[in-house]
């Protein structure tokens, strides 16, 4: 016989990973959605991008440990302060040396200076970093039990609380910086025509990079999250994460940002419910296999609008 | 001789290899209202897109009261108050009325953004009506009067105007030239105004130009270009 406690908390402890890992995807996936939103161009090397936000992370870890810093807080806010900031120059400085020289080029050249980038940047921190993994030991333990009279027990870490605190409050931010700001509105004017931007005294340029230090603020939040979940890194990790998050910008409907939200909360579930049911081999496939039906049904994704205002 | 506000020098340009100018001259005094009529395909259109950087002048000179403004790039342009109304009035169409009109104010002053709004809703009563509604959804007429009052909230002293009566109803081209009437008599904007509605324009224009495959052919007084037998049997024959 079933035993519906014990499947309950199985299911709510799946559901509490799930959103964790989705939390990331969906945070990654907002940058694959702005910057194509704006310039219409996948930026491949995004994926990078987060794995650098991952070991900046590691390295202010390592450098706050050797000043002597005891404070978890204070060495949560340097992470991720740090983070942010380094991660952003790479994203800025990617934009700025591998696409814009591209701008007025034919349509495949940037995407396949993307490419390029993103095996440059797994390359450089390799060489400069080396192959082997980066451990980080864990900052934020303990967390809240309950259903424990089940015989599973679900757990909900501090870390997991500290980890959705933080995409939610990024998340109502930035919603609010796109909506409702000065800056948000002349990223929704460059988005929908440049050059009537441009009339009206928008510096396109500087609004493009302004987009590609947002995504790459917003990806190396989700680099810290995934080093102080998973405990390592390594160059590696950026490729999967990245055609995830891509995956989960499409799925939500790419150009949108409560899609890409979506997308990566979806696929995180996905993935996490598939590996506890089914097979954790499989999960990838499922994910994958969802993104198909998904495209065959609804090409445009679950939130995303029909192209038919491109002039 | 008083200088001119905005002075073309044998300008050439185009987009690609082709040239659509092909040494155009022209001036326009501070107050004026200048109507430049031509057939389709003349290169009005990319006169007026030139005269905003995009795309650039080849050759010859721009001087925008008394600045070299040939090499200025495009976003810099509204602040030196030279403004445009694009052909086919590229509002925005996924922002709301008042979005636009914001987009608008972008390089003004915010104190002036209330009277500003204020203004361009006394011109046009219906945009504030209409304000949180997507420009997208207005009719022809009402997206006419959005991208003239989004023009407007920058403060312009130069505006440019692309076929403002571009398949609007004869009764909506009649308010939008009363419009830029008494946005020229009782704010003194100057307007350059490009219509192959030859008639209507030079009725309002106190000059006008023609221009045929690239290079101005005539000028004269609006009046002037209206008697002309040439104007008449090359723009106007069914007009009016």
């Amino acid at each position: 016989m079933i035993d519906l406690y014990r499947e309950t908390a199985i299911f709510l402890q799946q559901l509490v990973n799930g959103i964790t890992i989705g939390a990331t995807y969906g945070l990654i996936a907002i940058g694959y959605t702005m910057v194509y939103g704006i310039i219409g161009m996948i930026n491949f090397a995004h994926g990078e991008i987060y794995m650098i936000g991952a070991f900046v992370a590691v390295m202010t870890y390592v450098v706050m440990g050797m000043l002597g810093v005891q404070s978890v807080p204070l060495a949560l806010l340097a992470m991720l302060g740090v983070g942010m900031v380094v991660t952003a120059a790479y994203g800025w400085t990617v934009e700025r040396i591998a696409y814009r020289p591209l701008r007025r080029s034919f349509r495949l050249a940037p995407l396949i200076s993307a490419i390029g980038m993103s095996i440059a940047l797994q390359n450089y921190v390799q060489i400069t970093q080396g192959a082997r993994v980066k451990p980080l030991p864990p900052v934020l333990p303990g967390g809240i039990h309950f259903l424990e009279e089940t015989g599973f027990g679900v757990k909900i870490t501090w870390l997991q609380i500290f980890i959705w605190t933080v995409t939610v409050a990024l998340m109502i931010v930035f919603t609010w910086v796109v909506a409702r700001t000065a800056l948000g509105r002349q990223q929704r004017a460059c988005e929908q025509d440049q050059l009537m931007a441009a009339l009206v005294g928008v510096n396109v340029d500087r609004i493009i990079s302004l987009t590609f230090v947002m995504g790459a603020v917003l990806a190396a939040v989700a680099g810290l999250i995934v080093t102080l979940q998973y405990g390592v890194v390594d160059f590696h990790i950026g490729f999967l994460a990245g055609v995830k998050a891509f995956t989960a910008a499409v799925l939500g409907g790419i150009g949108s940002l409560p899609g890409a939200m979506l997308g990566g909360l979806l696929i995180g579930l996905i993935e996490t419910f598939w590996a506890a049911y089914f097979s954790g081999a499989y999960k990838d496939v499922a994910t994958f296999g969802i993104l198909v039906l998904v495209l065959l049904f609804r090409p445009t994704g679950l939130l995303g609008r029909p192209e038919t205002e491109k002039v | 001789m008083a200088e001119a506000m905005l002075a073309v020098e044998g300008v050439h340009a185009g987009y690609g290899p082709r040239l659509a100018l092909k040494g155009v001259d022209l001036h326009i005094d501070r107050g004026e209202i200048v109507a430049l009529i031509g057939s389709n395909g003349a290169g009005k259109s990319t006169l007026l897109m030139t005269l905003c950087g995009h795309p650039r002048a080849k050759q010859g000179r721009i001087w925008f009261e008394g600045r070299d403004i040939t090499r200025v790039p495009t976003h810099d342009l509204v602040r030196c108050g030279l403004v445009q109304v694009p052909e086919g009035r590229r509002i925005f169409s996924r922002m709301t009325v008042l979005e636009n009109l914001q987009m608008g104010a972008l390089t003004s002053d915010s104190r002036h953004f209330r009277p500003d709004l204020d203004r361009v809703f006394a011109l046009f009563p219906v945009l504030a009506e209409r304000r949180a509604q997507r420009g997208g959804v207005l009719s022809g007429g009402e997206q006419q009067m959005l991208a003239i009052g989004r023009a407007l909230m920058s403060r312009p002293r130069l505006l440019l105007l692309d076929e403002p009566s571009l398949g609007l109803a004869p009764l909506v081209v009649r308010k939008i030239f009363a419009t830029l009437e008494e946005i020229n008599a009782g704010e003194g904007v100057t307007i350059l105004l490009v219509e192959q509605n030859a008639y209507h324009a030079l009725k309002l224009a106190f000059r006008g130009y023609v221009m045929v495959n690239g290079v101005i052919t005539l000028t004269g007084t609006g009046s002037g270009l209206l008697a002309n037998p040439e104007i008449r049997a090359a723009y106007l024959e069914g007009g009016g």
